[in-house]
């Protein structure tokens, strides 16, 4: 029990500073490291929750998919962004301030409910069910209460990535692009002439 | 000195917390407001994770899922605007997005 705690004050104080760490460092690229950082240690508590396939999805999606992108863009935009950390200052001690208070509200009511709320029954965290696994007991809900949710998942990321090929799709002028219904439309007729070319002169265009 | 639900709950809540000071903090520069939109997801995630654990309720982490599946196709599509907004203005300063101010 004593390892189970060692373990996750050491996950809980790296996420909590690797995200303190997101929001306060200067350059952006060290940012997107940071957060990438935070989702791995995330998902090691996820870990020490019993829930292994959501620590792994954890680690695929973000840590393989998306901090990735977000490394991309940040690479490919040249962008000033010493010129954008101006504020950051000013807007210190109100955000702090506000971010203390919400903190500690937060904590009160969580710790309030985790105690002696609605939350308050099973004291043990779930254990595998029949000794059925975690994965095997997410699918085995997931796919038959909760099947048309997950088509609709799987619709809304179809239509993600549609508006994000649309809206980053760039047509350059004077690239000569295939034109399908002429390539069909053509037969023997139109598809060859004869020129006279005169001595000389060549064909032109 | 056992880890019961509060410990993971304080977690989040501070992880929440950090997200919200993200975007206070960096209003100009919109990609750090987005990764502080996927610190406040996770904060989610982590609050549903464990109240599904210490519950003894599966649906929990099936709803993390989802929420894991919007934060992703949200990511994707919000870098997609600013490579365009990128294209366009030559900047991502939050300030020039203000066309469409009433």
């Amino acid at each position: 029990m004593a390892l189970q705690a060692i373990a996750f004050y050491l996950l809980a104080i790296v996420t909590i500073g690797s995200g303190l760490a997101v929001v306060s460092v200067r350059n952006p690229v060290h940012s997107v490291l940071f957060l990438i950082l935070t989702f791995f240690s995330a998902a090691g508590l996820f870990l020490l929750l019993g829930a292994e396939f959501l620590a792994m999805l954890l680690v695929v999606v973000y840590v393989g998919a998306v901090a990735v992108l977000f490394l991309f863009v940040v690479m490919m935009l040249d962008v000033d962004f010493g010129a954008l950390k101006q504020g950051f200052a000013r807007y210190m001690p109100l955000g702090g301030l506000v971010a203390g208070i919400l903190a500690a509200e937060m904590i009160v009511v969580a710790t309030a409910v985790a105690t002696s709320g609605a939350a308050s029954g099973p004291r043990e965290p779930m254990a595998a069910l029949d000794g059925l696994s975690n994965t095997e007991t997410i699918g085995r809900v997931l796919y038959t209460d909760y099947v048309y949710f997950f088509q609709a998942a799987g619709l809304v990321l179809l239509v993600a990535m549609i508006g994000a090929i649309v809206l980053t799709l760039r047509h350059k002028p004077g690239v000569r692009r295939q034109v399908i219904a002429d390539q069909v439309a053509r037969n023997a007729q139109t598809g060859m002439r004869s020129v006279q070319i005169k001595p000389g002169e060549g064909m032109g265009e | 000195m056992t880890i019961g639900l509060s410990h993971y709950l304080a977690v989040a809540a501070i992880l929440f917390t950090i997200g919200v000071f993200g975007i206070f903090v960096n209003r100009k520069n919109i990609i750090v407001i987005l990764m502080s939109i996927e610190l406040i997801l996770l904060a989610v995630n982590i609050n549903l994770v464990a109240f599904s654990v210490y519950l003894h309720d599966v649906v929990g982490q099936i709803f993390a899922m989802f929420v894991l599946t919007v934060a992703a196709a949200e990511a994707a599509v919000g870098l997609a605007i600013l490579v365009t907004f990128f294209r366009n203005r030559g900047g991502i300063a939050v300030d020039d997005a203000a066309v469409m101010k009433g």
